[in-house]
Parts: structure tokens; C-alpha cells; sequence
């Protein structure tokens, strides 16, 4: 059974993430969609990182006393996760600078560009 | 049309996922350990990898923080891997906006109140950018999150000085430098101790700001790295070319 404490963090994740996919099955807004990139991201991550809570473990950050941590090995990943993330959004919004240059729009669907 | 299809989809993956998240087995505790046997060796563990992480990164590494151990010590590798992401991500930006630097934005005053609270706030800003970096062995934090809060500085003087933007050169110099001693801190490793991004230094008092070896310094290189490029990238997707 999962742990008290963690059925609303995996709500939300589960929200983040059908929340990100509506907006980019739906928005033609390129600025919309690359927001909802990282909402789906974001709920990702926070799926990771619940994922190695231990009932009662603090952060894994040892101070000389023994106590009981958390699993380290997902919040190391989702670190590196956060970083790829803000890189692939930069590059999404330099994309999406340089559309809007040369269309004069970020709608997509203006310049016979469909989605689905 | 579309948009109706599109929200029954997302609502029924949302119903699907949560249902999965709620009802499936709990995460499995890593104390409970794995019983594994090395398929080469023939050797037994009851160790699982996280377990190993949390009881050998004292004397492994000397760091009390053990996601910075992992990070830094254990996949450093990986680590390198993903500042390159970052640089290349950083370039392709810059290469993407090339042509379109050219062209001058319409340049809006910033107030009265932003310009002088910059003045004041921005040294706090560095400062706590530079305690979180500097002491990412120790405390919750390290090159990553140090570095993005020094970017939130530059943000702030991108914001102040609309007409000068930021000093672009010295921002891509100080970016490959750390990116070159981040390398050669590694290579030294090769020398030393064998191993690339292997430590070499004494790993010294435990939760003492010296200790860790070389993580702190691979740290640092990392921060100043980040800081200046996430601060390349927004002077760049700013988009006003200096005349």
C-alpha cells in the first residue's frame, strides 16, 4: 500500500502531467506548448522523487548522527533531469523566437503548420 | 472539437495514472537490501545501491551531503555529460539567435524602484549564489542551483541596464575556463589516482567546509559554469545587439 503521505504528491504528479499533455495536444500557441512541456516535466520529477521517500527519513545528509534517510539515488537523477530541462526550453524558446521572426506569429496552424 | 477530444483524453490519463500511482505496490524500501549475485564473480550482496551509497559515501568520499557524493563522486561521468548538454544546448541557442541579435528591440526605461533596489540586492544575490555552490558538500544545494541563482542576478541587471546588456565576452570566457578546470581536475585524477574524476586530495574533517577532496572544487567550477552560461543564454534570447 502506498504511504499516507505520498498519495497527494502522486496526485499532483499525475495532474502535472495530464495537465502539460492537454496543453499540447490542444494549444497552438508555441509559447502555450513549451509551457506545458515543462508542466509534464515538472510532474515527472516530482514523480521520481516521491518514489524514494522512505516512511520517516529525512534528507540523505549525514551530520554524524545516525537517522534513517530518504533514497538518495532519484533526487540525484532528477538533478540532472532539471538541468536537461531548462536547457531543452531555452533551445524550444530560441525555436520558437526565430518562428515568430519569420511568420510574424506563434500560432502554428497560420502557415498551413497542423498539429494533429 | 479538438479541444473537447484533447481534455476527455488528458482526464482519462489523469483517472488511469492516478489509479496506478494509488493502487499500485508501495516504493520499495531500500533498507530491506536486494539479494544479488554477481554473475561473474559468483560473489553474494545483500546490499542495495542506494543502501551502499547511504553507508560508503562517509568514507568513500568524505561528504556529508550523499546526492552531492552521488553526483559529483560516483557519476561524475555523467555529471560532465550533462554540463556538455547544457554547453551545447547554450551554442545551438546562440546560433539559432545569430541573425536575430541584429535587429534592435523596442527598449523600454526600467523604473525608478527596480533600478535602485538592484543596487543593493544584487551583491546579497552573488553571496548566497557563491554559499550554496561553495557549500554543496555539505549543505542541500551545489554547482546547479548555486549557478541558477547567480543567472537570477544577471537577470535582474539584463533587466536594469535595457541599452548595455550584460558583458557577453566575459561571460563566455569565465564559462570555458570553469568548463577547462573541470576537465583538467579530472585528468589530474588520471594522473594521481588512476581514474578519471577519481579523488586525489585528502578527504579531510568530516562536515568541515575542507573536506570531500576534490568535490568542493568540482563544485565551484560547476557554479561559476552554470551561473555565466544560464546568464549567456538570457543575454542572448534578450536579443538586442550592442551598437
Amino acid at each position: 500500500m502506498i504511504p499516507e503521505l505520498l498519495q497527494p504528491v502522486f496526485v499532483i504528479s499525475a495532474a502535472l502531467l495530464s495537465i502539460g499533455l492537454y496543453g499540447v495536444m490542444s494549444k497552438r500557441n508555441m509559447l502555450k506548448i513549451i509551457i506545458s512541456l515543462g508542466l509534464v516535466d515538472t510532474g515527472v520529477n516530482v514523480l521520481i522523487v516521491a518514489m524514494g521517500y522512505l516512511p520517516g527519513g529525512t534528507a540523505p545528509i549525514e551530520n554524524g548522527n545516525y537517522a534513517l534517510y530518504v533514497d538518495p539515488v532519484p533526487q540525484a537523477l532528477v538533478l540532472t533531469a532539471i538541468v536537461i530541462g531548462v536547457s531543452v526550453m531555452a533551445l524550444a524558446l530560441a525555436v520558437a523566437m526565430g518562428y515568430y521572426r519569420k511568420t510574424g506569429t506563434l500560432e502554428l496552424d497560420k502557415e498551413g503548420v497542423m498539429k494533429w | 472539437m479538438k479541444k473537447a477530444l484533447a481534455a476527455v483524453i488528458s482526464i482519462a490519463i489523469f483517472i488511469v495514472l492516478s489509479y496506478f500511482f494509488l493502487t499500485g505496490s508501495a516504493p520499495i524500501d531500500y533498507l530491506k537490501g536486494g539479494n544479488y549475485t554477481d554473475p561473474i564473480t559468483g560473489e553474494q550482496y545483500n546490499h542495495s545501491v542506494p543502501q551502499q551509497y547511504v553507508e560508503d559515501t562517509k568514507n568513500d568520499t568524505g561528504a556529508s551531503n550523499v546526492v552531492t557524493a552521488i553526483v559529483v563522486e560516483y557519476r561524475g561521468f555523467d555529471t560532465l555529460g550533462e554540463v556538455t548538454v547544457l554547453f551545447t544546448a547554450a551554442t545551438g541557442l546562440a546560433l539559432l539567435l545569430d541573425e536575430l541579435k541584429r535587429r534592435t528591440l523596442p527598449v523600454v526605461d526600467p523604473n525608478f524602484i527596480l533600478k535602485s533596489a538592484v543596487k543593493v540586492v544584487l551583491p546579497f544575490i552573488i553571496l548566497v549564489g557563491a554559499y550554496i555552490f561553495i557549500h554543496g558538500h555539505l549543505t542541500p544545494g551545489g554547482g546547479f542551483p548555486g549557478g541558477a541563482v547567480i543567472a537570477a542576478g544577471f537577470l535582474l541587471m539584463i533587466l536594469v541596464h535595457t541599452t548595455r546588456g550584460l558583458p557577453e565576452r566575459k561571460l563566455s570566457i569565465t564559462e570555458s575556463l570553469a568548463g577547462i578546470s573541470y576537465v583538467l581536475i579530472g585528468l589530474l585524477g588520471l594522473v594521481f589516482a588512476n581514474e578519471f574524476l577519481q579523488n586525489y586530495l585528502p578527504l579531510g574533517n568530516f562536515t568541515m567546509l575542507f573536506s570531500a577532496g576534490i568535490i568542493p572544487l568540482i563544485y565551484i567550477a560547476i557554479g561559476f559554469k552554470v551561473g555565466s552560461e544560464l546568464g549567456g543564454i538570457m543575454h542572448n534570447l534578450k536579443g538586442v545587439h550592442e551598437e
